[in-house]
């Protein structure tokens, strides 16, 4: 039984079109990741595993890299952990609204849950967040499946190209990119202004660190920096509440 | 460790932190310390990913308006805070990286 005001086909087809934007953005990114994995010296079939395995845009470019300069496997892994560690604050504020789900929907959607799959599914999961009445898993699924075609044959595509993407595009620069679109919206108060600005800082410091392990203390470094900064808020907005408490009685 | 290993095990720790949370928290509350040092992962992780790629573009520090990299992030990082688009993000960022290169070689 569904309360809900559209079938499931509406909500997977309103994820589609939703996603439409943001997929289209990902197919250079996708292009150039095949050609970086392969000139890193992976094999076109583990570069292709690497998409439907991994399936997270930064943590192949980013590992691809590592590859490429012949990184130890263990610390391509811990790298891999960081970076991909947001995906557990996606995770986890969707939580609440995938428990009645069968599990075999739980498993599925969250092999789909990337960055760009998130940002529009949350969106609509703010929309409404009445959890059995109505079929917007479904929306997921679209954006999901949406974005996972399209990564796949881009991908693939850059993988069979080869060399043929001349390196004037400068074609890799588009994850940063999606990323600058990604983490402006976030910046909407002091802690989170200071978390990127502390993460900035330490990320040029520890540039010359081997095997981007600069990386992983910039991203510490911020996430401190963060809960800190909102600790000290949360403290002194506590403490003015108590001094004006006493100058009232 | 083969590259085959390497990569399922990329693939096993990128799933199990997609669907661990969706399992555990559906059962129970998280805890509160946890849950604000999520919320500043996202922006202190793509930060970090985004910053050496801006201003480490060969290699080496360029701190310089020469450095269209640099140009570049700084123009689609406006346009992200007017638009909270992604596409017109990336597409105003290449524009100005493709423009300026042509320019300065």
């Amino acid at each position: 039984m569904s309360f809900s005001p559209f079938t499931a086909r509406q909500e997977f087809v309103a994820g589609l079109k939703a996603e439409m934007p943001i997929a289209l953005g990902v197919i250079p990114f996708g292009l150039i990741f095949g050609v970086l994995a392969l000139a890193a010296g992976v094999p076109p079939l583990l570069a292709l595993a690497m998409s439907s395995l991994v399936f997270a845009g930064s943590a192949q470019f980013i590992g691809a890299q590592l590859i490429g300069a012949g990184t130890p496997g263990l610390v391509i892994v811990l790298t891999t952990f960081v970076v991909n560690l947001r995906h557990a604050l996606y995770s986890s504020s969707l939580a609440p609204q995938m428990k009645h789900l069968p599990r075999r929907w739980q498993f599925l959607l969250a092999y789909l849950l990337t960055d760009e799959a998130y940002a529009m599914t949350i969106i609509r999961y703010q929309q409404d967040k009445r959890d059995e009445a109505n079929q917007k898993h479904y929306y997921f699924l679209g954006t999901g499946v949406l974005l996972w075609t399209v990564w796949q044959v881009s991908t693939a595509v850059g993988i069979f190209l080869g060399t043929q993407v001349p390196p004037g595009w400068q074609l890799d620069f588009t994850l940063a990119l999606t990323f600058i679109g990604l983490v402006v919206p976030t910046l909407k108060d002091k802690p989170h202004v200071a978390s990127a600005a502390a993460a900035a800082m330490v990320a040029v410091l520890t540039f010359s660190w081997p095997y981007k392990l600069g990386l992983v203390a910039a991203a510490l470094s911020g996430i401190f920096v963060g809960v800190i900064l909102e600790q000290g808020q949360r403290f002194q907005a506590g403490l003015s509440a108590a001094l004006l408490q006493e100058e009232v009685e | 460790m083969p590259l085959f290993l390497t990569i399922l095990f990329m693939g096993v720790v990128t799933y199990s932190i997609r669907l661990g949370p969706i399992l555990f928290f559906s059962q129970r509350e998280m805890p509160d310390w946890l849950r604000r040092m999520l919320r500043y992962v996202p922006t202190a992780v793509l930060t970090a990913i985004i910053v050496p790629e801006m201003l480490f573009p060969g290699g080496e520090l360029a701190l310089s308006w020469m450095n269209m990299r640099l140009a570049a992030g700084a123009a689609a990082a406006f346009v992200a805070w007017r638009t909270h688009n992604v596409l017109w993000t990336i597409a105003v960022g290449m524009a100005v990286l493709w423009v300026g290169s042509w320019l300065v070689g």
